[in-house]
């Protein structure tokens, strides 16, 4: 099985090139908005796309991906309207990786055969699903990986060598490296304790490893881009967006550009340290 | 669908931590190496003579356990039927049931070596547990609280706040029980070097259902053997209010298996199941939050709802995930109060037996009198008089003198 995550980073690889990667709420501020910045995403620089599903209760988020789920829900998200943003995205867009990212219980509710299926015809490439650990892997990743899906597992600061093995096993299209133990937002790892940790991954597989959390600026995703196979920046897209609302929380005309914009900025960040590492 | 009988009712959780389907361990991969440390740390503290003989000590002389079983004489005259015991958990030293599980977490803690305690708090009688045992020790001490919940449990902010714990008002959410849980799985996750989570109730991820139901079985276990003292017989019913439902569970677990007993939880049925609620039993049905699986209050897409209840202690939209199990094996019958039949039994119970009763159990004695009356004069009912009332008189206060 080939994913166009797969695809994208053997096409990365070969451009000696660390993949840069966006998070961004689907449905933050609401549908129609959203649908537009995920297809402003690729052409920003973007070269793989994480879309959050909206949950009430996202207990690995800080507060402003928080408030960001509760936008979209406010604004009458759910599950199938997110399938159906990707349906929507995929129709100008057939290579741009995408990967859900969220928690498991809207996933078990909308029920999980049902919701493979739905998301694979979709055109989503993998799942990230916070609160599913390797002991859990019954429950949604073997199903997943039958179904044709990636699934990316989370492997943090605690993961040790002894651990590591079972976090990986079925692990497939990337590694996500947590780089702090903490949640979205928080503060920035240190880029060559992250080295250290992605160096100590990569004993272990062959799968590309890509960091996030804490990771806000253009430098910060340049000293990350330089250690790992990718970078990931979420909050920090969330908090541009967020700034380009209006008072009651409603996209402005500048909503679209601001993230857009950022990615641009962020996207140059990475590129540089290809440029760096070359 | 009919569920297949188990051949003992005490058996579980199987080695993932599951109760039927229900438990588990749905937590980001941070914590759960330490979860598998947790889980070690107690089974060798279990097997280990020296932690049960210095828990007893603190039980006995710090506790000031065991608690009385005592017949409610005059309420059993009133509802003219059972024969009442309340187990009177409420005399523990702070106030309620919860100082029996955070003993024991405290010390697993302690074991650990870890030197900063984090917890949850929905009314505060957790909080305040924690808050006391880690002054006890000498531990750094952090309480997550909803605002809502901060406003209505100003006592027992103020009693945690003199016990020298951080509150931490949480204004996520719906800023209520389920939040404060939020709050502290983040802390956790941020801090997970040095910090021992002490849950509150008997849920979360595998192994906390099952320890804090260990350390609370101690409520059951004592009232079977003061049954047998008083009477010479098993009781014929048990009666425990349920947010989580750990004191319940401490009731409830030792007399599974005995088929002669029946059992009655009461969830909180706040303006009516129709309307705002905390029945999850009742008004739900199995989803995955806060690291286990179990049931819960939530919309079509699995957005968890609001809870409501007058007794903060109870305004969660989830319940343990051996309550659910029980509940699917038929072996519990699990009921609801709502905030009017719980003002009604808080009152009743303290003009008949002089005992204020905290809003929580309050809405076991609701049922109670609903139960009680029903049953032959030698029907023998325990009820698990959880906490005291002295947190919720300045709420109840206000809401008598409006309604006057």
């Amino acid at each position: 099985m080939t994913t166009r995550i797969d695809t994208r980073f053997a096409e990365l690889k070969k451009q000696g090139r660390s993949a840069f990667v966006t998070y961004v709420m689907a449905g933050d501020p609401d549908l129609t908005t959203s649908l537009n910045i995920v297809k402003a995403l690729p052409k920003a620089g973007a070269d793989v796309i994480e879309l959050g599903i909206p949950f009430t209760d996202p207990m690995a988020d800080g507060p402003s991906i928080q408030a960001a789920g509760l936008r979209a829900l406010k604004a009458g998200m759910t599950l199938k309207k997110t399938l159906g943003l990707v349906r929507d995205f995929r129709k100008d867009d057939n290579v741009t990786p995408l990967v859900l990212m969220g928690y498991y219980n809207p996933i078990y509710i909308y029920g999980v055969d049902k919701f493979l299926a739905d998301a694979k015809s979709a055109g989503v490439d993998g799942l990230i699903i916070v609160d599913l650990p390797p002991e859990e892997d019954d429950e949604l990743c073997i199903p997943a990986l039958k179904a044709g899906l990636n699934f990316i597992r989370l492997a943090t600061p605690t993961t040790d060598d002894k651990r590591l093995p079972a976090v990986l096993a079925n692990t497939s299209g990337f590694v996500y490296y947590v780089s702090i133990a903490g949640i979205t937002g928080a503060a920035a790892a240190d880029a060559n304790v992250v080295g250290e940790a992605v160096a100590r991954i990569k004993r272990h597989t062959k799968l590309p490893i890509c960091v996030g959390f804490g990771i806000r600026t253009p430098e910060a995703a340049r000293a990350i881009a330089e250690k790992a196979d990718g970078s990931v920046v979420g909050t920090a897209l969330v908090d541009a967006l967020k700034n380009s609302l209006d008072a009651e929380g409603r996209a402005t005309a500048k909503t679209v550009n601001a993230v857009a914009e950022l990615t641009a900025a962020l996207a140059q960040g990475v590129k540089g340290a290809q440029q760096a590492a070359e | 669908m009919t569920v297949a009988k188990p051949n003992s009712y005490r058996s579980g959780p199987d080695e993932r931590g599951h109760f039927g389907i229900f438990g588990g361990r749905f937590v980001a991969e941070t914590l759960m190496p330490l979860i598998l440390d947790l889980e070690k740390a107690y089974t060798a503290a279990k097997a280990d003579p020296a932690f049960q003989a210095e828990m007893n000590g603190y039980l006995k002389n710090y506790v000031g356990r065991p608690s009385p079983l005592y017949f409610a004489e005059r309420l059993t005259e009133h509802l003219g039927g059972a024969k009442i015991y309340l187990k009177r958990e409420e005399l523990n030293h702070t106030g309620s049931h919860k100082v029996n599980n955070v003993l024991g977490q405290i010390m697993l803690a302690r074991r650990m070596g870890k030197k900063r305690i984090i917890a949850e708090t929905g009314a505060g009688q957790h909080g305040v547990a924690t808050a006391t045992l880690c002054a006890r020790f000498g531990l750094e001490c952090v309480v997550y609280m909803g605002a809502v919940d901060v406003e209505r449990q100003q006592p027992n902010v103020i009693r945690m706040e003199m016990l020298g714990a951080k509150v931490m008002p949480v204004q996520s959410g719906t800023r209520t029980l389920k939040d404060a849980m939020n709050e502290a799985l983040r802390d956790w996750v941020t801090n997970v070097h040095n910090t021992f989570y002490c849950i509150g109730t008997v849920a979360g991820p595998h192994p906390y259902p099952t320890l804090v139901r260990d350390f609370q079985s101690i409520i059951g276990n004592e009232t079977k053997a003061q049954m047998q003292e008083v009477e010479g017989r098993l009781p014929d019913s048990l009666v425990a209010c349920i947010g989580g439902g750990s004191n319940a569970m401490g009731l409830f677990h030792p007399f599974l298996d005995d088929p002669t007993v029946e059992i009655f939880g009461v969830e909180a049925a706040g303006h009516g199941l129709t309307q705002l609620h905390a029945a999850s039993i009742a008004g739900g049905r199995p989803g995955v939050l806060h690291g286990n699986r179990t049931y819960l209050l939530m919309d079509a897409d699995g957005q968890i709802q609001d809870a409501h209840s007058i007794s903060a202690g109870l305004d969660y939209p989830g319940i343990g995930p051996e309550h659910s199990w029980l509940h699917e094996v038929g072996r519990v019958n699990y009921l609801s109060a709502t905030d009017d039949e719980a003002l009604a039994a808080f009152q009743l119970l303290s003009k008949l037996e002089g005992i204020i009763p905290a809003l929580e159990p309050a809405h076991a004695i609701a049922k109670v009198m609903e139960l009680a009356p029903k049953r032959a004069k030698d029907h023998l009912m325990v009820v698990n008089l959880s906490g005291r009332g002295d947190k919720d008189v300045p709420q109840v206060g206000d809401i008598l003198r409006g309604k006057k």
